[in-house]
């Protein structure tokens, strides 16, 4: 494990640092207080974090800028109390509806770089796909570009689930329901799909990794692929939180070996899905 | 007692149901009758248990009898900890609305509870086999799940029993 790089992080690490993406190193992930919920007047608190260890907050928050919330009718909910600290962003979402929730932190850009009078420049923070003609200075040559679209987000639920939400934007990775997010249960298996850019997408490596980390030995991450239709199948072996991530394959270069090409187009996906004991 | 007043009240089908079945099922028993028995816990803080009873049956949607829980807060407050019952809300709770009238009822003190239900209300039109399943859930405390098979049409007579171990004493079904 430790003699193989993730050509995508070794070689584009500044790059990645300028960039709102999960970086190979560190986890980033949000902490909802509840996923399954009850009551009339429910509100729900998340915490928002990039970390090594799952579900600790010890390195830095996530930003919450691009954080956004949708009630099961589509429309557009506040995120409310937000604070950034040392280590962990919070915020609370009030839950006005009944159905299943989302949250999510989306964020798109370009990353690449271009030569320009003898010198290689990197393509700005902040570069999008609308922006980037607009970025690249006359006479430039040699543009190498690679657009992200990195998606965090989480679902929560009041009352009976609801898929009203599911609807794909066709851009990145997107998570489609075969079994509810929020109706989880250990013992059991769920089957999720992932789009790509709109399509299922065959190969995208899946992680999943129980949160709990400090506390044990063994990491116990699952090492998943999407099959032809997008699909996975995932086995809850015990109740808790689970981080799932899912990304772009990224070409594992051996030591000594020419890095492999820069990857066109890079997508990550994170959520984290809060498994019930039966 | 006086506690559980509310719930007899809430859930008082118990009369109209035995009317329904005494003249049609003569011969056969129309209602059910469960002993729930709460038990007892010397710890430092107690509250009353919620509880839900249901019903369940292959193939069909569970069916919910009864619900214990602080159904009189203001703003209907008690209903943020339904989903602590967590696989009755799974199997019915969270698609329903509360109140539930004719189930929603007020936690019970430790002690034996009877409740009946007639076969409308457990939703066992069609003969064949079903189970009734006791979920409960203390706040600051654990959560115990029992489940007590039953044929219907039911002898006179005929019944089951399951003990608890922590959250629920034992809980009996008979019938008449």
């Amino acid at each position: 494990m430790m003699k193989k790089r993730i050509w995508g992080f070794a070689a584009t690490a500044a790059l990645v640092a300028l960039v709102a993406v999960p970086a190979s190193a560190h986890r980033q992930w949000m902490l909802p207080s509840s996923t399954v919920l009850s009551g009339d007047d429910v509100w729900v608190t998340v915490d928002a974090a990039v970390s090594n260890d799952l579900f600790y907050f010890e390195h830095q928050p996530l930003r919450l800028d691009a954080m956004k919330a949708w009630a099961p009718d589509g429309t557009e909910a506040a995120i409310e109390n937000k604070a950034t600290g040392r280590y962990r962003s919070t915020f609370d979402v009030h839950l006005t509806q009944k159905g299943t929730w989302r949250i999510a932190s989306v964020s798109d850009g370009v990353m690449g770089s271009y030569d320009l009078n003898g010198k290689t420049e990197r393509l700005p923070r902040g570069t999008t796909t609308a922006n980037l003609a607009e970025r690249i200075p006359a006479g430039a040559t040699n543009v190498k570009t690679a657009e992200s679209n990195n998606r965090n987000e989480i679902f929560v639920t009041v009352g009976e689930p609801t898929t009203t939400l599911f609807k794909p934007t066709g851009k990145g990775i997107e998570f489609i329901p075969v079994t509810h997010p929020n109706d989880l249960i250990a013992g059991e298996t769920a089957t999720f799909q992932f789009l790509l850019d709109g399509k299922p997408a065959e190969g995208l490596p899946v992680t999943v990794i129980p949160g709990g980390i400090r506390y044990r030995d063994q990491l116990g991450q699952m090492d998943l692929k999407t099959g032809a239709d997008g699909k996975v199948e995932i086995n809850w072996t015990e109740p808790g939180p689970y981080w799932l991530n899912v990304t772009t394959p990224r070409a594992e270069r051996t030591e000594g070996a020419p890095p492999p090409a820069t990857p066109k187009r890079r997508a990550s996906y994170v959520t984290t899905l809060e498994v019930l004991a039966p | 007692m006086q506690l559980s007043t509310p719930a007899r009240i809430l859930g008082g089908t118990i009369g109209l149901g035995a009317a329904f079945a005494a003249p049609a099922l003569a011969a056969n028993p129309g209602t059910m009758d469960v002993t729930v028995n709460i038990p007892r816990l010397k710890v430092a803080e107690y509250h009353k248990p919620y509880v839900a009873i249901w019903v369940e049956k292959a193939g069909a949607k569970a069916k919910t009898v009864a619900v214990w829980y602080d159904y009189d807060m203001k703003a209907n407050e008690g209903t943020k900890w339904l989903r602590d019952v967590r696989q009755w809300w799974r199997a019915a709770g969270r698609s329903m609305s509360f109140p539930a009238n004719g189930i929603s009822g007020a936690t019970r003190a430790p002690g034996a509870h009877k409740v009946s239900f007639s076969r409308a209300q457990l939703g066992a039109t069609a003969p064949g086999a079903y189970t009734l399943v006791i979920e409960a859930a203390r706040e600051v405390g654990g959560r115990e799940l029992l489940r007590i098979p039953f044929t219907w049409p039911a002898k006179a007579g005929a019944g089951g029993r399951v003990a608890g171990k922590t959250e629920l004493g034992a809980v009996s079904v008979a019938f008449r």
